[in-house]
């Protein structure tokens, strides 16, 4: 975390905190994405990993903090600026997100009509590439409602990397896809890092698939980051949390038993 | 005593809520102007709005704006009748239809029919992030989603109006010359020498502001879902918003016609 790390640097998290009205999601959240690299993000369910997500997408405010993407403080930009950056970033969301009045073609399309004066068959040939890459090329004239759930996911891959970003974020690539086409995808984040140098943050539970793709692994819990590090460190390392994650083994049980008995019935 | 501190204060949230909606509406207008006024202008979401708008309506309006016209017919004959002055049944359906009735029934047919369809779309592309994706990819929601609609609503109320005004005069026609026998000339002429300019334009200013009105805050009722109570509700928040919209929309349209009318 100190100055010669700096350069080469991507993001730079800095003491960021988050609330949703009363409750604080983010508590005090401090990370550096290394540039050119394959950041995992992992932690249980309602950790707040998305929140950190829409965060650094500048699509939440948070309550103090800094955080600094492409020159550019994020937490206090302009909406101008925030769309500047974004220019460079690729987002393919939880549940895809994909625009469902359009087909699967004109969703991918879509940024590249809207940023660039390219010609009809410029556009038409680039977006079959991105198709291509994530195995959808059968599907370019569906409806976004016929999808299936993996489709779906390919889809919203496929748009997020169709202006070749610097960077890309990547929330839940391979849940709810089958074995083979979660390493497909694993395949395709590793290809996408090495052939066009892109920084890339995903957030995911699937331990193959994590140890497969991850530079630097980020543990969350609770709102806190509780660790960083290679996958070889995370997996050395003895933090009980951390061993629970990577050992699925179920959550600490419960040592106060009378109160947690009240707390179901509601204190009879 | 408790209770009437209860009331004040949930009136007084009642109070913070709708100020606060009304900025947001009023909010969406200036950006919606700003980017309009931006490069580039693209007309082709416009014209697909405008034909979202009008087809959805087109069958509605001329259906009621047919039998509005038949009623109006119906009402004002027997009223004329008992002063002898039927030959003044064309004037009369002709100024309440292109003064009022117009632009308010079509308004109101907009409403129920795309607008509704407008506030579940934006809260429906709200809810499954959509609206995000969007500003990630650096497009504008103001100008990519809202800009057309306002526009197409702006332009498709007072062609609606248009229609829905020619087919009830025709409507005033079938009752009064038809089935009263009401002379076929007396009632085109004196429809001619009752209307003047600043009729027509009090119809068209009042249905120009209908549209952006309706529009605007069926817009703002979805595009803003996340950040109002109906937020936090999936698809039962939706439907709310949606019947908010539809209620908030109509409601303006009626207390605005009153402020125009007063003040023209
Ligand atoms: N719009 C919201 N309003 C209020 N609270 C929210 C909102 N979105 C998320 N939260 C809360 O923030 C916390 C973190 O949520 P988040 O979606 O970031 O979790 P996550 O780590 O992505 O979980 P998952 O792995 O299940 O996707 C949760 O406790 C959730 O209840
Ligand atoms: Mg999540």
């Amino acid at each position: 975390m100190t100055g010669n790390t700096q350069t080469d640097t991507a993001i730079t998290i800095r003491n960021l905190v988050v609330d949703y009205g009363p409750r604080r999601i983010l508590n005090d959240i401090n990370l550096d994405i290394p540039s050119g690299q394959i950041m995992v993000i992992m932690g249980q369910s309602g950790a707040g990993k998305s929140t950190l997500l829409r965060c650094i997408l500048g699509l939440k405010k948070p309550t103090s903090g800094s955080i600094h993407m492409l020159g550019t403080d994020i937490a206090t930009a302009s909406q101008k600026e925030i769309y500047k950056a974004r220019k460079q970033i690729g987002v393919a969301f939880q549940g895809g997100a994909l625009f469902s009045s359009m087909t699967v073609g004109e969703n991918i399309e879509l940024p590249l009509r809207e940023h660039t004066n390219l010609d009809e068959k410029t556009i038409q040939i680039m977006s079959r590439i991105k198709l291509d890459m994530v195995n959808m090329l059968d599907a370019e004239h569906l409806m976004v409602a016929e999808l299936s759930g993996g489709m779906a996911k390919r889809a919203a891959l496929a748009r997020a990397i169709i202006m070749d970003p610097k960077l890309l974020f990547f929330d839940e690539p391979s849940a709810g896809l089958d074995p083979s086409t979660a390493a497909e995808l694993d395949q395709l984040i590793i290809t996408l890092k090495i052939s066009l140098g892109m920084t890339i943050v995903v957030v995911t539970h699937e331990l193959d698939s994590i140890f497969k793709i991850a530079d630097h692994i980020a543990v969350m819990k609770d709102g806190n980051i509780v660790e960083t590090g290679t996958p070889q460190q995370i997996s050395a390392s003895t933090n009980p949390e951390i061993q629970g994650l990577l050992n699925r083994k179920p959550r600490e049980t419960i040592v106060d038993t009378d109160a947690h008995l009240r707390r179901l019935t509601g204190g009879f | 005593m408790s209770s009437l501190v209860t009331y004040i204060e949930s009136l007084g949230a009642y109070c913070v809520t709708a100020l606060e909606q009304t900025g947001r509406t009023f909010n969406m207008l200036v950006q919606v102007v700003w980017e309009l006024l931006h490069p580039p202008y693209r007309l082709y979401p416009i014209v697909r709005q405008m034909y979202f708008i009008g087809a959805r309506s087109l069958t509605l309006i001329i259906v009621s704006g047919i039998t509005i016209g038949m009623v109006l017919g119906l009402q004002f004959y027997n009223i004329l009748q008992r002063f002898g002055s039927v030959e003044l049944l064309g004037a009369g359906v002709a100024l309440g239809v292109i003064r009022e009735l117009g632009p308010v029934m079509t308004a109101l047919m907009v409403v129920g029919r795309a607008g509704s369809s407008i506030t579940a779309e934006l809260g429906i592309m709200r809810i499954t992030e959509q609206v995000d994706a969007l500003e990630c990819m650096a497009i504008s929601p103001d100008k990519f989603l809202i800009a057309p609609k306002v526009v197409a609503g702006l332009l498709s109320v007072p062609l609606l109006t248009m229609v829905f005004d020619f087919v009830a005069l025709f409507g005033g026609y079938f009752v009064g010359v038809h089935m009263f026998g009401v002379a076929e000339g007396s009632y085109w002429n004196g429809m001619i020498d009752a209307v003047q300019w600043q009729d027509v334009r009090i119809g068209l200013i009042k249905s120009f502001v209908f549209g952006v009105l309706v529009t605007l805050i069926c817009c703002s009722r979805g595009f803003y879902m996340h950040l109002t109570k109906a937020g936090s509700q999936g698809a039962e928040g939706v439907s709310s918003a949606t019947t908010d919209a539809v209620v908030l929309s109509s409601i303006a349209v009626l207390f605005s016609d009153f402020l125009i009318g007063a003040l023209a």
